[in-house]
């Protein structure tokens, strides 16, 4: 073995130890991952049911209640039922009521004249915008499928020349935890390679160690490399850990190779822990790159990386921004991964994509990782 | 062995002057004054060829067209084969240490005829190289010009050093904090640049060679550079593997370095587990792993107690004889005069480069104890020491137990004792000069000895009773007992010293006494009054200083005066007043806008001892409070301290530095959580005089008092384990 | 006695202002991340779905399927349209992520509309962006529906039914910023809260001025005090300006009244200034305060409402989300922003934080002097 070899070696070994130690790498290296695959898993849903709406029910005419039953009959909304709308004018404000389903006195009446306006009225606490669209969209579900039934009902037809038939790939029942989890990996994996990387080299730097470490033969290069080793493996592990979360307590499918994601992952965390090394590389005390890390690593992790919300809805220069976030190829590749399968072609643009930034951030790294202690 | 061309008297620590002609060429800008005719004439000594290798010859022979081969020594290295008479025209002091015998060459000298002590690893060039009778070795660094600038304002950090350093020799880099002893180590181990200078380490240059270097030196640096959470035997793996040592020789060298540190019982224990001293050691045994040419160890004695402290130095002494060169940098000045050579450093000036005698050389004569002085209480001494310093040619003075100790300018007579009211017993009598006496001397002398912190103050009323008492004082953390029935009380006007060990339980004591800890047994009484919480009465009685000068470092001079004084409570008038007065007397006037944190040491001393005094506290507590400062601003911190005392206020303190108990009226010594002495300093000192040691130090008091205590309870076991045989076997 | 106590306060409250605000460094972290938020991430954090990039493989190429086709591409929802040439394509396009749907037209699509048969149409959308496949599916289905409404018309064919129009209150083009300002509002300054408080208590353990603090005649709660004040006027401070950004830059309406706002805005500070003093006394160094706020702000943030409704949460996560001070202070702050809340509704939403507030206050200076007598 080489001199080279033994002192990375020897730093490695040195690293397992301390992470073993440290109260803060098994918090943010184990117990951060599971608790939040965990927490998000079970908190993180988009998929809205039981909206809690208002009914208000002016006209008592058997139609208005028939309507009205199908409301209450479907699992989208848990239903309250009024005779005047002044009552939910309060459960409005405070929230208590996403939203009001109007059937006025007029209701049989206008039903009667085809062709009339809209009969009833739907109205949505906008201040919730995701919620409010999909009352809506519900809402005129509910509303169509009545008259449908209404007008078999009475034998009638009603043209509707064009019909849209909705069919979702991969992920049937939309369910949003399918898609939400893989995204989740991507930020422990942040948290770990960047925010753990970051806390830890600066602490060397402020104990003194680093300076201790540079007077010996060992070259920047050799510590780099020493320190990356154990937070890799330290990171692939927390990944197989939320794998196997995801997969046993959340049911949510597989459907790629887990070769092709461990690929993948490894790419990104040596991007991720190429961005806590150059933030420690940059901020030598802990205060400050504990904060460079939230904001540079977490923060886009979460915000820009299409975890939660789509980087193509964000106004252009975000969109642009978000392409330097290496958290964003990698969220691609795993949804892919988790609910398409091994589709090379976009697994490897998106690879190629964090590969780069990586490059990028170790340059720089190690250039700054200068000699000089001071 | 080769005993050099006749035996020629060099290498011996007199040679170091040079010729007379120069008188004290030492003193000044040591780069200037090297004594090129002398250099010049080595290579015409036929003693050159006989010296070492070619390699030394041939350094030796380069010497004058090196920029400035700086001290005395180095020139005197390439001329004292050549003329070996100078040495004898010495004064008699040196002349006799000038002669070959090895016995007189001081102790870092190895006996030409033996191997080097203990240590002596294989295959390495071994001990001969600063052996007496040789010339001197080659400097394995120089420097000379160096210049070194954090950002472009402000003073430089280095301000031309040129120096040269030899191998088998600790040379010590000796000055305050802040006068830039790390910049230099840093400098020297290949981990910062100069700006401006060259300089040549081990033959390589720093900046361009470092990874080379760094194979060849041992570097410890100020801070711990050691992994807490790794254990000792983890450590010291790490280190031998990221130096290269063979796997072969691995068992060996652990099981040699952990005898050599007395480590070996703590193998597996936890670096950050280690008390200060023991921290060092495994320090010292990373660094010097794989056998460096050159150990540069940056203040490895901070916050080590006098017994680590003596064990650190043996074992670099032991290192240095081994013919490594060692560079102790210290901010305590009594450690200077244990090094071969010093370098003494002042705000980045080299003030001084050469052997500490000879420093201190220059002020022999000049020190002297008024001793005898009537009365053994404090009073009377402090207030000789007052007026003593406010006599013509007195340029400093402390005092040392019942004593008062002067330096006088050079050409003063002697001090009128009339003039002191020391007291009709009083007599002045000579005593050897220290380093820091030279210091000082060179520094211009120590500050005047009227405080007027003190002036300003009111005098205590008598309170009739003990200030500060404690009564069986108890602390257990979980099994351990880190303090156990401590019990003393401190009187009025007293000033009463708390010395230990790391570790030995004297800051949990400390700790009991403030409020800061609940203790598990006993009292802790401050103006017979128990602190803790809702006592917040009790507390504005008592001024606090902490170790490091805790000072908020983001506010301003005047916004720390501020908030301390609203803190204890000042207001209106009297705060502005209090404010005002502290500015005054600790001169804080032009830096009232800088941070905290941007003060100088000195200036955060005195601002620290402000933010505590303001409030005229009864009781004033001080935790290692003048650690690193330089000697000018430990005297005036003295000063005001002793002018409370005088007006009454009673004073504790903690230390390390001997210095500063000698000014206690009484020490309790805390070891493994119990007192085991208590007295004055005096007291402490004779009751170890032994006739081998007539005249023991306060640190030979400290360490033989430990000591003892350990024999006692090491008997103590041993009695109660024969006892206990005994009842077995009956 | 009393005025002594208020001016002990009061220096402290200055001192820990100070000490804040000439730190480089903190004066950093309480300025750059506020504005890097408002700027970057209020406009991230949307669920909007804009840009869609729609695929389509018209296997007809009558009248109808291409008037179908314009439509999509006339409509502002789709920013573009691109055309496949088969149906093996259709994979392929969608997996790689080209497009976001693929609108499939059959061959006899033209031929049945003209028949008055009812003619079908696939989408197909990406599943693993659930939520925007929703709301495409959604822009998708009103343009057919309009499409219907047209043919209908032009053909005389019975009555479709009518569609339903929605309105919405409070915000009525359903604009993404109105939720997201006032949300960012609350996490902000639950940000500034926590650093303030959490770090001051750890930095000044490590650097020994705390054990100053203990040994001078303050008692515990004037600590407290000279710890809670100072956190919540920066905290205050900068909900205003915050505040003020929302409402100038942003346009978001404040229908409530302020001193409403201002009220829950205190009462917020304070239960987090308490959380955040409560973390700080348990943490020795600065590292682990740093890690502490850290490892509550994430659950905070997750069980607040923000990114995902607490009503969809699984009940034990509701229950949890209780003691989270975000969590109430959300539903005011756009209560108040947006609706107009009544003073007596914010107070039966808000009353929560002087509990939380209340507990961990009191945890915080119990474990203040922590083994001290």
């Amino acid at each position: 073995m080489s001199a080279s070899l033994r002192r990375v070696a020897a730093i490695m070994v040195k690293e397992v130890l301390q992470i073993v130690r440290d109260p803060s790498s098994i918090l943010i290296g184990v117990i951060l991952p599971i608790f939040l695959t965990l927490l998000s898993g079970f908190s993180t849903n988009l998929d809205i049911d039981h909206v809690s709406i208002g009914l208000v029910l002016e006209d008592s005419s058997p139609e208005a209640r028939d309507l009205a039953a199908s409301f209450t009959a479907t699992k989208y909304f848990s239903v309250r039922v009024a005779h005047d709308r002044r009552v939910f004018a309060k459960d409005m404000i405070s929230g208590k009521v996403r939203g009001l389903v109007v059937i006025p006195q007029t209701f049989s009446r206008d039903l009667a004249q085809a062709g009339a306006s809209v009969p009833f009225q739907v109205i949505a606490d906008g201040s919730e915008p995701n919620t409010a669209q999909f009352l809506q969209n519900y809402a005129q579900g509910v509303w169509l499928s009545w008259m449908q039934v209404r007008a078999e009902g009475k034998g009638e037809q009603f043209a509707q020349p064009v019909r849209l038939i909705p069919r979702t790939w991969y992920n049937q029942e939309l369910v949003s935890l399918n898609s939400l989890l893989p995204g989740g990996m991507a930020i422990n994996l942040t948290l770990i390679g960047a925010l753990l990387t970051a806390l830890v080299v600066a602490r060397e730097w402020e104990r003194g160690t680093m300076e201790a470490m540079l007077a010996t033969p060992v070259g920047p290069l050799e510590m780099l490399a020493g320190k990356l080793a154990p937070y890799f493996l330290l990171g692939m592990g927390a990944m197989l850990i939320c794998l196997g979360i995801t997969l046993v307590v959340f049911g949510v499918p597989f459907r790629g190779s887990i070769l092709a994601l461990l690929a993948v992952s490894a790419v990104f965390m040596v991007s991720a822990l190429g961005l806590g090394l150059f933030i420690s590389s940059v901020a030598r005390n802990q205060f400050v790159a504990a904060q460079a890390a939230i904001l540079a690593a977490f923060l886009p992790a979460y915000f820009l990386s299409g975890y939660v919300f789509e980087p193509s809805g964000m106004p252009w220069p975000i969109e642009l921004l978000s392409r330097i976030i290496a958290a964003r190829y990698y969220v691609s590749c795993l949804k892919t991964l988790f609910l398409v399968g091994d589709a090379w072609a976009l697994l490897l643009p998106n690879m190629g994509g964090m590969a780069l930034i990586a490059l990028v951030l170790l340059g720089l790294t190690l250039k700054n990782t200068a000699r000089t202690v001071a | 062995m080769n005993a050099g061309p006749g035996g020629l008297p060099t290498g011996s620590p007199a040679s170091a002057k040079p010729a007379p002609a120069q008188p004290e060429p030492a003193a000044v800008a040591p780069g200037l004054v090297a004594p090129t005719a002398q250099a010049a004439s080595a290579p015409a000594a036929p003693a050159q060829s006989m010296s070492q290798d070619s390699t030394h010859a041939a350094q030796a022979q380069s010497a004058p067209v090196q920029p400035a081969p700086v001290q005395a020594a180095s020139a005197q290295a390439a001329s004292a084969p050549a003329a070996p008479a100078q040495s004898v025209s010495q004064d008699s002091t040196h002349a006799a240490q000038a002669q070959p015998a090895p016995a007189q060459a001081g102790s870092s000298q190895p006996d030409p005829g033996q191997p080097g002590p203990g240590l002596s690893s294989s295959g390495q060039p071994g001990p001969a190289l600063s052996g007496p009778g040789q010339p001197e070795p080659a400097a394995i660094i120089t420097a000379s010009g160096l210049v070194l600038r954090y950002g472009k304002a402000g003073p430089p950090a280095l301000d031309g050093i040129s120096a040269s350093i030899r191998p088998g020799r600790i040379t010590g880099l000796v000055g305050p904090d802040g006068a830039g002893k790390t910049s230099l180590m840093r400098l020297l181990a290949g981990l910062m640049d100069a700006q401006e200078g060259s300089l040549s380490v081990l033959g390589l240059n720093p900046a361009t060679h470092s990874r080379e270097l760094h194979g060849r030196i041992g570097y410890m640096p100020q801070k711990f550079g050691l992994y807490e959470d790794l254990t000792v035997a983890e450590n010291l793996r790490l280190y031998s593997e990221v130096r290269g040592l063979p796997a072969a020789e691995r068992a060996a060298t652990f099981e040699r370095l952990l005898g050599f540190t007395g480590l070996a019982p703590f193998t597996t224990r936890l670096a950050g587990r280690l008390s200060g001293g023991m921290k060092q050691k495994l320090g010292l045994a990373c660094a010097m792993i794989k056998r460096p040419e050159l150990l540069l160890l940056d203040e490895p004695s901070v916050g080590v107690d006098p017994i680590s402290r003596r064990e650190l130095w043996r074992m670099v002494r032991a290192l240095a004889d081994e013919g490594i060169g060692v560079v102790w940098s210290t901010s305590y000045l009594d450690e200077a005069e244990g090094c071969d050579e010093v370098l003494l450093l002042s705000a980045g000036k080299l003030l001084f480069s050469g052997r500490p005698k000879e420093l201190t050389s220059r002020v022999q004569g000049r020190v002297l104890q008024v001793r005898g002085l009537s009365g053994h209480e404090g009073g009377s001494r402090r207030a000789v020491l007052r007026r003593a310093l406010s006599l013509p040619g007195v340029i400093d003075g402390v005092i040392q137990g019942r004593h008062v100790r002067l330096v006088l300018g050079a050409g003063a007579p002697p001090p009128d004792l009339a003039a002191m009211r020391a007291g009709d017993e009083a007599v002045l009598t000579p005593v050897a000069p220290r380093f820091e006496d030279a210091f000082l001397d060179i520094l211009g002398g120590g500050p005047g000895g009227v405080s007027a912190l003190a002036q300003g103050m009111q005098s205590k009323p008598e309170s009739g009773h003990n200030m500060v008492e404690a009564r069986g004082l108890t602390k257990r953390f979980g099994e351990f007992t880190a303090a156990s029935d401590i019990t003393f009380s401190i009187r009025q006007g007293e000033i009463f010293g708390l010395l230990g060990p790391n570790g030995a339980g004297k800051s949990t004591t400390f700790k009991m006494m403030c409020g800061l800890l609940k203790p598990t047994g006993g009292q802790a009484l401050v103006d017979s009054l128990v602190l803790g919480k809702g006592k917040g009465a009790a507390r504005a009685r008592l001024g606090y200083m902490a170790q490091k000068f805790s000072l908020y470092g983001t506010l301003s001079v005047r916004q720390n005066l501020d908030f301390f004084s609203g803190v204890y409570g000042l207001a209106g008038a009297a705060r502005s007043r209090a404010v005002e007065g502290m500015i005054e007397i600790f001169g804080l006037g032009p830096l009232l806008s800088a941070s905290a944190d941007e003060l100088p040491l000195g200036f955060k001393q005195r601002l620290a001892l402000a933010c505590a005094v303001m409030h005229e506290p009864a009781v004033l507590f001080l935790d290692e409070p003048t650690s690193g400062v330089d000697p000018i601003t430990r005297r005036e911190f003295w000063t005001h301290i002793n002018g409370m005392v005088e007006r009454g206020v009673t004073v504790m303190v903690t230390t390390h530095f001997m210095d500063e108990a000698e000014y206690c009226d009484r020490i309790a010594l805390v070891y493994r959580g119990r007192v085991i002495a208590m007295g004055s300093p005096d007291d402490l000192k004779e009751g170890v005089a032994r006739p081998e040691l007539p005249d023991p130090s306060l640190e030979d008091a400290f360490i033989a008092l430990v000591e003892r205590d350990d024999e006692q309870r090491a008997e103590k076991e041993r009695a109660q384990a024969g006892a206990a045989k005994s009842v077995a076997a009956a | 006695m009393n005025a002594d106590r208020l001016s002990r306060i009061r220096a402290l409250v200055i001192k820990e202002l100070l000490a804040v605000l000439r730190d480089r460094k903190s004066r950093t972290v309480l300025i750059l991340p506020p504005i890097l938020q408002l700027t970057i991430f209020a406009f991230a954090a949307t669920l909007e779905v804009k840009n869609i990039e729609l695929a389509l493989l018209n296997k007809d190429g009558g009248k109808a399927s291409v008037e179908l086709v314009h439509r999509f591409e006339g409509s502002p929802s789709f920013a573009r349209v691109f055309p496949l040439r088969s149906q093996q394509e259709v994979a392929p396009t969608l997996e790689d992520e080209r497009a976001m749907a693929v609108l499939v037209i059959g061959e006899r699509f033209s031929r049945d509309v003209a028949a008055g048969r009812p003619a079908e149409a696939q989408i197909l959308l990406d599943g693993r962006r659930s939520n925007a496949a929703q709301i495409v599916q959604g822009y998708a289905q009103s343009i057919v529906e309009q499409y219907n409404r047209d043919l209908v018309a032009r053909y005389g064919l019975p009555a479709p039914p009518a569609t339903l129009i929605a309105r919405n209150w409070f915000n009525p083009n359903l604009d993404y910023l109105w939720f997201t300002v006032p949300n960012l509002i609350g996490m902000l300054t639950m940000v500034v809260g926590l650093i303030v408080t959490a770090l001051s208590v750890a930095r000044e353990r490590e650097l020994g001025t705390f054990d100053q603090l203990l040994v001078s005649p303050l008692s515990p709660g004037e600590i407290l005090a000279g710890k809670t004040l100072p956190a919540m006027i920066l905290g205050a401070v900068e909900s205003v300006l915050i505040i003020l950004a929302a409402i100038v830059l942003f346009g978001i309406p404040c229908v409530g009244s302020v001193f409403v706002l201002g009220l829950t805005m205190v009462l917020f500070l304070f239960s987090v200034v308490g959380f955040g003093l409560f973390i700080s006394s348990l943490c020795n160094t600065q590292q682990q305060a740093i890690l502490g706020t850290f490892t509550f702000m994430l659950p905070a943030t997750m069980l607040s409402g923000f990114a995902t409704p607490i009503e969809t949460m699984p009940t034990f996560l509701q229950i949890v989300s209780l003691a989270n001070p975000l969590r109430h202070f959300l539903v005011a702050v756009r209560g108040i922003m947006l609706k107009g809340m009544p003073l007596l509704t914010v107070l039966d939403t808000i009353w929560p934080l002087l509990l939380i507030a209340a507990v961990t206050l009191t945890l915080a200076g119990w474990l203040f002097r922590r083994g001290i007598g």
